[in-house]
């Protein structure tokens, strides 16, 4: 079913609910690796509510159908000097796509968000509201048009990063920004992880902004686009290009004895944050299974030493000044998860298994099990949107 | 305007000598409050137009001991109103007649202070301005500032989603929480997210609660983030002959991609009655007032107050002062701060209204507010959040003269239907509470509020946890499962309302 217009939404999902069906939910279908394997008999596709139906720059919001390209998003915000603060990655490489495809339905449906993520959130923090339909085949609405707003429940931001599973996104209403004048990085060669973060972590605490700060093990750091040759922490700052570059100097001056400094300007900048926000670094290889491990950012170094040590073979990055750890492994069965879930959970942090082979993905947690008291009330509000489990069952939890 | 409230429920009307017997058997000395004169204390938040005593209130100290009360209450079929500090404007900590309110008022610890990942865990009473204290001498500070952050609470931030005049560039409420407890209406205890900025594939119920007003849970613990202090701040103070001047000043900020610290304005109104009070130095021959603060790093402030300096003379700014020095900066918000005072002096009593439109639609609104004060024959004085078209018109009267209230009320619902109808929304940042909950139907069709008390219903399927706030009215989880609504509209239009 590729609905066109509301309507045809609400009945394709009514009529499934009536005739028992379940529904595979997608925007452009790039994803659909990331999570457990959806069990469903009907594909319900998203790509037919494209289009950008409002955009108003003076007030940094659009209005647009779930189904639009993001690169088409991307393109007509950058005609007019603006953005998506929260940097949605690309992850249809990662499982194995072409570049460039993915919807914004699907960037707000997996949550995503970019380098960009401390300073100006994820797509749930952009997602001012959304016309849906649920479960039971009920077009509704929620949120509204402007920045602020406490008029009901936020339900924007439970829909964000629910995987499709409570409602099909009819119409999305987002928050832009403006696009920042000028970018540059500095980076810090030949430090090990744990210095780079604690490092990194000063820099999050004081007053220069930076938009990007992340670390790159020499082994990784090689497949940048601009090929570094040793490891390297990246700081990048952006804004006025004569306040990049004073806060660029100031930082120089400050970091001389921290290790060798090296600038990339504009577009060299720009190409190693696309590379990063992608994971694209990590994607050679082949088959390998990624993680994605959600940390308290001070963490970031000793997580990534344990877990290095502890799995041969592995590569990984961190992004979010070490709130983020991306890792690749040679394919292994369950017990990769365990450890990996055992030294993020020791540190406060906690993983999802973003990339693997669909048998893994049905035996492994893909994502994070929560305590069952939380899981129980999860499944609840699962059934106040969906009560007969009619849309993509089985993607966040095997029982549902 | 007498409020129509849920039906008392007789047994727990009856009940309340054995509920109290109870409670004080299951908290420790002094935690339970049934004293008729003593529950005075209780018996209205910050909407003070509305009072109720509430047949006891608890101060609870232990996570515990508040799962301990919801589950009692729970066997008891008793109501339960969580409370804050009471600041809450639209009536959020409102007691009920056959409820008991739970003052969290002992949870009044910060209980880390995580200085290597930039965040705070703490109790839900702690003080807006207490977190920002915790964390001032490491140049650090939490983001949300509402007027209220000397003594507003934590907790209550998050369940009303508190902004402030900083939020345009550091967030809401919802923005800057990591983590939080939370305890269930049955008395179960969940921890959502912590020290980390995402989950890993739950459900976002920590985004859920947030500006939830205490139907879905009670928060014990809240970890929030706190950020680095900017560098460097200026202000500008920019007067307009007219609103509409103001207005595309606004938008040509925001167009150019700057990005304030807080971009406050004020009408002719405001801007004398600030003045009065508390002498700012505001200029008194204009329509309108910008102030404009912006803060980041030492290189970038120049540049960008004189962006917004060349903005407002392109818009035909009469006035314009710019100051790079803290204290003159601080004397240009006083006026702002003071203004919810200030107009205090100028009447007995007023009502804060809190919607939030698109910010183009400005000078429209305020030409309509304008009519509607002739209409209701009520003064009528605007502050501005700007930057994010968050509107605070402050409507005067007397509540000693009869009828007024009811005539504020009504320019108030007016205004809040105005809001709607350009595409903004009923509440900014104070919530709905009992205040815009007859109003909620102007936003949402029967089909975005069944769904909306479908979430409720997974979470306290009872109802018991603040009922009669937020929603019109009131349906059975039962019912709503069964309820098919179609085109938005419900089989049975007219259910009836409390």
């Amino acid at each position: 079913m590729v609905p066109t217009t509301e309507a045809q939404l609400s009945d394709a999902v009514a009529a499934a609910a009536a005739g028992g069906h379940r529904c595979h939910v997608t925007g452009r279908a790039t994803k659909t690796g990331y999570g457990r394997p959806v069990e469903a008999d009907a594909i319900l596709d998203l790509s037919g509510l494209s289009g950008i139906r409002d955009y108003q720059p003076d007030e940094l919001v659009v209005r647009l159908g779930p189904g639009t390209p993001l690169a088409e998003l991307e393109a007509a915000l950058a005609e007019h000097g603006q953005c998506l603060a929260f940097e949605p990655p690309d992850l249809g490489p990662l499982y194995g796509e072409a570049a460039g495809q993915g919807s914004i339905g699907g960037a707000i449906a997996c949550n995503l968000s970019g380098p960009r993520r401390p300073r100006f959130g994820a797509a749930r923090d952009h997602l001012l509201g959304f016309a849906a339909v649920s479960g039971r085949g009920e077009l509704f609405k929620a949120g509204g048009q402007v920045v602020k707003n406490v008029s009901g429940y936020d339900l924007p931001k439970l829909l964000a990063g629910s995987f499709g599973t409570l409602g099909c996104l009819a119409e999305v209403t987002l928050r832009v920004a403006g696009r920042p004048a000028g970018e540059a990085t500095l980076v810090v060669g030949g430090c090990d992880e744990i210095r780079a973060v604690d490092l990194l972590n000063r820099l999050a605490g004081g007053p220069l902004e930076p938009t990007g700060l992340a670390y790159l093990p020499a082994v990784v750091a090689v497949h940048a686009p601009h090929p570094l040759t040793a490891s390297a922490a990246v700081m990048r700052f952006e804004g006025p290009p004569g306040s990049v570059a004073a806060r660029l100097l100031h930082l120089q001056a400050e970091l001389a004895g921290e290790g060798a400094l090296e600038t990339l300007e504009g577009p060299a900048s720009a190409e190693l944050w696309a590379a990063l926000r992608d994971v694209a670094s990590l994607l050679p290889g082949g088959a390998r299974q990624i993680w994605r491990v959600v940390l308290p950012p001070a963490a970031g170094g000793r997580v990534a030493a344990a877990l290095d040590a502890a799995l041969p073979g592995c590569q990984w990055l961190l992004d979010w000044g070490g709130g983020l750890l991306w890792l690749a492994i040679p394919p292994k069965p369950g017990a990769a998860a365990e450890l990996v879930r055992a030294v993020a959970g020791r540190h406060g942090g906690r993983a999802t298994l973003m990339r693997a082979a669909l048998e893994l993905r049905r035996t492994v947690p893909v994502f994070e099990p929560e305590e069952p008291a939380l899981d129980a009330l999860s499944l609840r509000v699962k059934r106040a949107f969906d009560p007969q489990g009619v849309l993509n069952p089985g993607r966040l939890r095997a029982e549902w | 305007m007498t409020l129509l409230m849920p039906p008392p429920d007789q047994a727990s009307l009856d009940g309340r000598e054995a509920l109290v017997a109870a409670l004080t058997r299951l908290l420790p000395a002094g935690a339970v409050i049934s004293n008729r004169t003593a529950l005075g204390a209780y018996e209205c938040d910050g909407l003070t137009a509305y009072t109720e005593k509430p047949l006891a209130v608890v101060l609870p100290q232990t996570t515990a001991e508040v799962a301990a009360i919801l589950a009692l209450c729970s066997a008891r079929g008793v109501k339960v109103v969580p409370r804050g500090a009471g600041t809450s404007l639209s009536g959020g900590a409102l007691p009920l007649a056959d409820g008991i309110v739970m003052a969290m008022a002992r949870f009044n610890r910060i209980l880390e202070v995580d200085l290597a990942n930039r965040c705070i865990v703490a109790q839900p009473g702690v003080t807006n301005l207490a977190l920002s204290q915790a964390v001032a001498a490491d140049g650090l500070f939490y983001g949300p500032d509402p007027s209220s952050q000397i003594a507003c609470t934590i907790g209550g931030n998050v369940a009303e989603n508190s902004g402030g005049v900083h939020c345009l560039k550091y967030g809401l409420t919802t923005n800057n929480l990591l983590g939080a407890e939370l305890v269930l209406m049955d008395g179960t205890v969940v921890r959502l997210g912590g020290k980390t900025l995402d989950g890993a594939g739950g459900y976002d119920l920590l985004g859920l609660i947030t500006g939830s007003e205490g139907l879905l849970g009670v928060v014990t613990e809240v970890t929030v983030r706190v950020l680095p202090k900017p560098q460097a701040a200026g202000a500008l103070l920019i007067g307009f002959a007219d609103i509409a001047a103001a207005g595309a000043c606004v938008a040509a900020v925001i167009r150019a991609g700057i990005v304030p610290g807080g971009m406050e304005m004020m009408d002719r109104a405001a801007i004398h009655a600030a003045e009065a009070y508390c002498a700012p130095g505001y200029p008194l021959d204009v329509a309108a007032l910008l102030i404009v603060v912006l803060d980041g790093p030492d290189s970038e402030v120049p540049e960008l107050m004189a962006a917004v300096s060349a903005i407002a003379r392109a818009a035909g700014a009469v006035s314009l002062q710019e100051t790079r020095d803290d204290r003159r900066r601080l004397a240009f918000w006083a006026g702002r701060k003071a203004a919810f005072s200030a107009v205090g002096r100028l009447s007995p009593d007023y009502l804060c209204m809190d919607g939030t439109i698109p910010r183009r639609r400005l000078a429209e609104i305020l030409t309509t507010i304008s009519a509607l004060s002739a209409t209701h024959d009520l003064r009528c004085v605007n502050v501005f959040h700007a930057g994010d078209g968050n509107l605070h018109p402050l409507i005067l009267y007397d509540a000693n003269v009869p009828g007024e209230l009811d005539r504020a009320e009504a320019f108030g619902a007016d205004i809040l239907r105005a809001c709607v109808a350009v595409g903004g929304v009923l509440s900014g940042e104070h919530g709905i509470g009992v205040e815009k909950r007859d109003l909620m139907d102007t936003m949402f069709d029967a089909t975005d509020l069944a769904i909306q008390q479908r979430v409720k219903c997974a979470f306290d399927p009872a109802g018991r946890l603040n009922p009669g706030k937020v929603f019109p009215t009131l349906h059975r989880c039962a019912e709503l499962g069964r309820l098919h609504v179609h085109g938005g509209k419900l089989r049975f239009p007219d259910l009836p309302r409390f």
